[in-house]
Parts: structure tokens; sequence; C-alpha cells
């Protein structure tokens, strides 16, 4: 009886997570999913802590990955300012949780810092949106609005550029940031777990959303605008909820970013930095969430894989394979590798059953 | 500190945005022509202008004189740009967004492998022609009055060349409807590799008379040239000549006075946010919005 009620929650569960705008709809994925999530669940038990700890600060920027993920591969609104939500959070975050140097503080200062960096991100979004600017002058003023705070930042050296007792510290960046904290500390491997949690849990949650009504608009505004506007859509207004949303996914990333190292500078608004979202949403597979969380970790873990040099190869290298890396992508698999290695094993099952693949219906059998 | 306003000073602003102009048409005008021309968005255009300065300043300082450096800068762009046109660009014509990333994976490259080449700077070239005093203030010939002249000549000459020669109305053909074009026998692959050409060689242009300017030449420069760029290209909107003259004019007025009447940060920030103002208000730019206010009172 109640292996029957599992069994209905179960399925009920899954027709919320699954649709046609997520990749992974079959069983063997979510057995895929996770046996993944365990093996993360148990990476801190057999490695050291300095890995562990690594491997957290990857997690803090598939954050701001998956924000650009969800406003760039699922609204077609291709931001390159999303570090600047990021930073805005990371800064917020300090400066709050120096001046109320209390666990209390540090818990207010999580979701304030949050707040901050999403009330960013709908004035922006609002600024724009409903002044009618579009497709890459979206682009382009969301990376001037990164280049400003970069510019801004980059000069409160002075010991008048403080809130309260926190120093901004010009490009020396602003130190003595607190600890993650909800509640309760969360340091080296509790921080891991956090965050991984954190992770999770807003894959599940955007998984819900985008199959959700509101994803179809979402899918239907980065389709045809003007035809979404004249179902009745509010194409403005969708776009705004997005861009929010998104901004507050960076935010949340920028918390655990400033809290990992305890420790924020304007380079998180730098060029270099905001190229890095792009850089691993385009490898990935902008239109799935999940290649663009792996594409993440594994293009960071590179990173200071060569940090320390291979062989002849030395550290100099790594923004060179990085850079040739998302080039080929885009040449030979411009979806991203996800949604490519997708496409084959939809293929090879097609031909191996001579039947279009189970799952939902593909753009290509809408056609 | 009350600020007077005198002649000299008023000199020294007047020099200042001279400067700033003549920075700011230069660097954009090889991105105007490729982004209005071909609608590609190249994010590599200051890695584009640093291969210039590089080609300029690596002879220079094996005992080229400058001006023969400067023709070799101009000359390895130029073929820098054909190569990537014929290996990268020309894969991204009607995918605006994919161009954009596409070229930024490029700058990231380039950027540094020139760092891993050359090492992270190259002795500066000292700026030429030297200096004119005013009063307290001084300017140098170079930045402020030989760059905005040589700015403004490129302009006439892209003028002349698009509407006064049988390659401009072809390129224009081309740009316009590409089917069409072909079907009057216009080689518009060729078309597209000369207009690419152009543009990378006007950013070899910028980079060589900016190697005696930059002080010292690192690698990660591109950026400053890209952002200002960048900036002016949107807001001057699509049409090449009008939107890089009235954008440059307009920015370089912030810029200047933030500069001279607080620091260059403050210039920097105030042209930054007016950039991010006039997109606001003329989503299609100025020429965009010049275009649209004819059309609106052609239609009465």
């Amino acid at each position: 009886m109640s292996s029957a009620n599992t069994q209905t929650t179960l399925s009920r569960l899954r027709g919320l997570l699954e649709g046609p705008n997520t990749l992974g709809n079959s069983k063997s994925f979510w057995v895929g999913f996770v046996l993944a999530v365990t093996a993360l669940a148990a990476y801190p038990q057999v490695t050291d802590p300095y890995s562990a700890l690594q491997t957290s600060r990857y997690f803090a920027l598939a954050f701001l990955a998956i924000s650009l993920c969800f406003v760039w591969g699922y609204c077609g609104v291709l931001s390159f300012g999303q570090v600047a939500f990021f930073g805005i959070s990371a800064y917020a975050f300090g400066i709050i949780g120096i001046n109320f140097a209390s666990t209390a503080g540090a818990t207010v200062a999580l979701f304030g810092a949050v707040t901050a960096g999403t009330f960013a991100a709908a004035v922006l979004g609002y600024f724009m949106f409903y002044g009618g600017v579009r497709d890459v002058y979206v682009t382009i003023m969301t990376l001037v609005v990164a280049l400003v705070l970069n510019t801004f930042m980059g000069q409160t050296a002075g010991s008048e550029w403080a809130v309260g007792t926190a120093r901004l510290g010009g490009f020396n960046g602003m130190t003595n940031i607190p600890n993650l904290t909800f509640g309760i500390v969360f340091q080296t491997v509790g921080f891991y777990y956090a965050v991984l949690f954190a992770l999770v849990g807003t894959y599940l949650g955007l998984r819900v959303l985008l199959n959700s009504s509101f994803g179809m608009t979402m899918v239907a505004v980065r389709e045809d605008e003007e035809r979404t506007a004249t179902f009745g859509y509010n194409v403005a207004f969708v776009k705004l909820v997005v861009f929010t949303i998104g901004g507050g996914l960076a935010a949340l990333g920028g918390v655990f970013y400033a809290s990992w190292g305890n420790y924020v500078d304007p380079s998180v608004f730098s060029i270099a930095f905001a190229a890095l979202p792009v850089v691993w949403v385009s490898i990935g597979g902008r239109e799935s969430l999940l290649g663009t969380i792996g594409a993440t970790l594994f293009i960071e873990r590179m990173r200071t894989g060569l940090s320390s040099g291979i062989g002849p190869i030395g550290p100099e290298w790594a923004l060179v394979i990085v850079g040739g890396l998302l080039l080929a992508v885009i040449l030979f698999m411009p979806a991203g590798i996800a949604p490519t290695l997708n496409e084959l094993k939809n293929t090879i099952l097609q031909r191996r059953s001579g039947r279009s693949p189970s799952g939902g219906p593909t753009e290509e059998s809408i056609k | 500190m009350p600020f007077q306003i005198s002649a000299a000073s008023l000199g020294a602003l007047f020099f200042q945005f001279l400067n700033s102009f003549g920075f700011i048409v230069l660097a954009t005008v090889g991105l105007a022509i490729i982004f209005g021309m071909m609608g590609v968005i190249n994010l590599a255009h200051g890695e584009f202008i640093l291969i210039g300065v590089y080609g300029t300043a690596l002879p220079y300082h094996a005992g080229v004189p400058l001006p023969i450096a400067m023709l070799v800068g101009v000359f390895v762009t130029t073929v820098f740009g054909v190569i990537v046109e014929r290996a990268i660009v020309r894969h991204f014509y009607d995918r605006l967004l994919d161009s954009m990333v596409a070229t930024w994976g490029l700058s990231l490259v380039v950027a540094q492998l020139l760092l891993i080449v050359f090492g992270s700077s190259l002795d500066s070239i000292s700026t030429p022609l030297g200096n004119v005093d005013y009063g307290p203030f001084s300017s140098s010939v170079y930045r402020s009055i030989l760059l905005p002249i040589v700015a403004i000549l490129v302009l006439v000459g892209l003028y002349a060349l698009f509407t006064r020669t049988e390659f401009g109305v072809k390129a224009r053909a081309t740009i316009k409807d590409p089917e069409t074009a072909r079907a009057m026998g216009i080689d518009t692959d060729r078309m597209y590799v000369t207009t690419f050409a152009i543009g990378s060689a006007l950013a070899g242009l910028t980079g060589a008379l900016s190697a005696p300017s930059l002080g010292s030449i690192t690698p990660n420069r591109g950026g400053t040239f890209l952002v200002e760029a960048f900036v002016a290209v949107v807001v001057g909107g699509p049409s090449v000549i009008i939107g890089t003259l009235s954008a440059a004019g307009i920015l370089s007025v912030f810029n200047a006075s933030g500069s001279f009447f607080v620091d260059t940060f403050f210039g920097q920030m105030l042209m930054l946010v007016v950039a991010i103002l006039a997109l606001r208000l003329l989503p299609g730019g100025i020429t965009g919005f010049i275009e649209s206010w004819r059309q609106r009172r052609g239609a009465e």
C-alpha cells in the first residue's frame, strides 16, 4: 500500500521535474543523477580538506553559470554582466557581515546580500526591457555596467571609502569577510555540504520552473518575441522576471564566493571574469543546466590543475586552452556539449529501435 | 577648490577633448565597419589593435624607423584579419550572439599567446613630435593634434571608398542583399573578406599609431581599446561614419571634461554612464534615431 503511494508521489514529482525544456527525462538519467550527487557528497570523506575546499569554490561559481544559462539559454537574453550581480552581492555580504560581526549578523548578511544583488538586477532589467533595449545592446549594456563597477571599486583604496567599519579597499579588495552563516557557521567541509545542498536544490527548483507554464513562456520569448507578444504575453515583464531571478542566482553565488575566501576584490567585475560564465555556458550547452554545471566544474578544475603546470605546459597556457576550447565548441557544436551528446544519443536510439525516442516532443519532431 | 576658467585651461580642456576624440574614433572605426557592414561584433577587436601595436613595436625595437614599423604593424594585422575571417568569422555571418562568443574566445587566446611569446611587457616607444606649451599646461602634439587629424582623414577616406568607388557600391550591395548581389555577378565571398580586411587594417593602423603613446606595452591593453570602441559603436548605431563621428564626439566631451575637472577614473566612469543612458534613450544608437526621425518626417 505504502509502496504504491511512494510510486505515485515519485511519478508526480517526476511530472513536475520533467518536460521538453530540460534534458534528462528518463529513469536512467535520474539514477545517474542520484549516483552523481551521492559521489559528490562522499567526496570530502575520501579526499583531503584542501581539495574539498577547492571544489566548493567551483560550486559557488556554478551558481554564476546557471544564472547565465537561465537568462540566455532559456530566455535569449545574453548578459555579459551576471558578474555584476555576483560582485554586488559579494561586496554587500562583506559590508553587512563586517559591520554586524555576529552569528545573527552574518545570517542577515546572507539575505541582505542576495536581496541587494537581486534588486540590482531588477532595476537594471526594468531600465533595459521597459526601455526597448534589445539583443546585442542588452549584452553590451550589461558588460558596461560591470565595467563601471570595476572602475569605481578600483579607485576606492582610500580610507574615506568605507561603509561603517567595512573598508572597500580598492584593487586590494575587501578582507575579513565572515564565513557563510545560516544560524550556524559553515566552514570547510560544512561549507562544502551547504553549497552542494543549495546547488542541487537550485537545480531541481529551476527544472520545475522551466517545465511550468512560465518556463514555456520564457522559451517562447526566446524563440520569437513578436509572436509571443501577439499571443498576449507581456514580453518585457517576462524578461524582467527572468533577469531578476537570474540576478538572484548570481547573487547567491556571490555570497558563497565571498564567504569562501573571506575576500572579494574588483576583479569580479573585470572583463576577464565576465568572460568565464559565457565560456562555461557555451561549452556546457546553454540549454542544459546540468551541462553548464558540469562544464563549470570541469573547466575550473582544469584551470586549478594547470595553475601548477602539467609537464611542459605551464600555468600560462590555461587561458589559451580555455579560449581554444570555447572557439572549437562554438564552431563545431554550436549548442554546446551536453545538447550535442543528447542529440547523438537520440540518433543512436532511433537507429537501433527504428522509432522516435521516448520523452517529450522535440523541436525536430514538431517540425 | 574653486575652479577658475582661463583661456589656458579652456585650451587644455580642448586638447584633452581632441586627444580623447582621436583615440575613440580610431579605436572604433575598424569595429564599426565590421559591425555596420557585416553585422558581426568582433570582441577580439582590442586584440587586433594589440597585434598592430606589437607589429609596430617589435620592428621598431629592432632598429626599423618608426613610420616603416607602423606600416609593418598594419600589414601584419591585415593578414591576421584575413586568416581569422576565413577560419572563424565566416561561419557566423547570420549568428550575431555566437559571433560575439567565438571572437571573445579568440581574444582570450590571442592576448594570452602574446603574453607567452613576448613576455609581460615590451619597452615603450617615446612619443614623437614633442609638446606644445601654453600657460601652465602642455599637450602632446602627436596625441592631441596629429591623431585627431588622422582620425578625420580616415573617416573621409572611408566615405569616399564606400560611396565613390565601384568596390564600395559592390560591398554595400553585398551587405544589403547578398542573394541579389550574387545574382548580379558580385563575388560576395570576396566582398566579405575584403571588408573584414579593411576593418582589420584600420585596427592595425590604430595599433600602429597608438604604439608610441601607450607607455609600456602589455598584452592586457586590448581591453582598454575594446571598451571604448564597443561603447562608441553601439552609441553611434549602424551607420559607420556618422555614427562613429557623433558617438566619438559626445563620448569624448564627457570623458575629457570628467578627466579634466576630476580625474581619469571619473572621466572613464562618466563616459560609461553616459553610454548606458544613451543606449536606454536611443536603443538604435544615434544614427538609428536619426533614421527613424527621418522616416517619421517623411511619412507625415
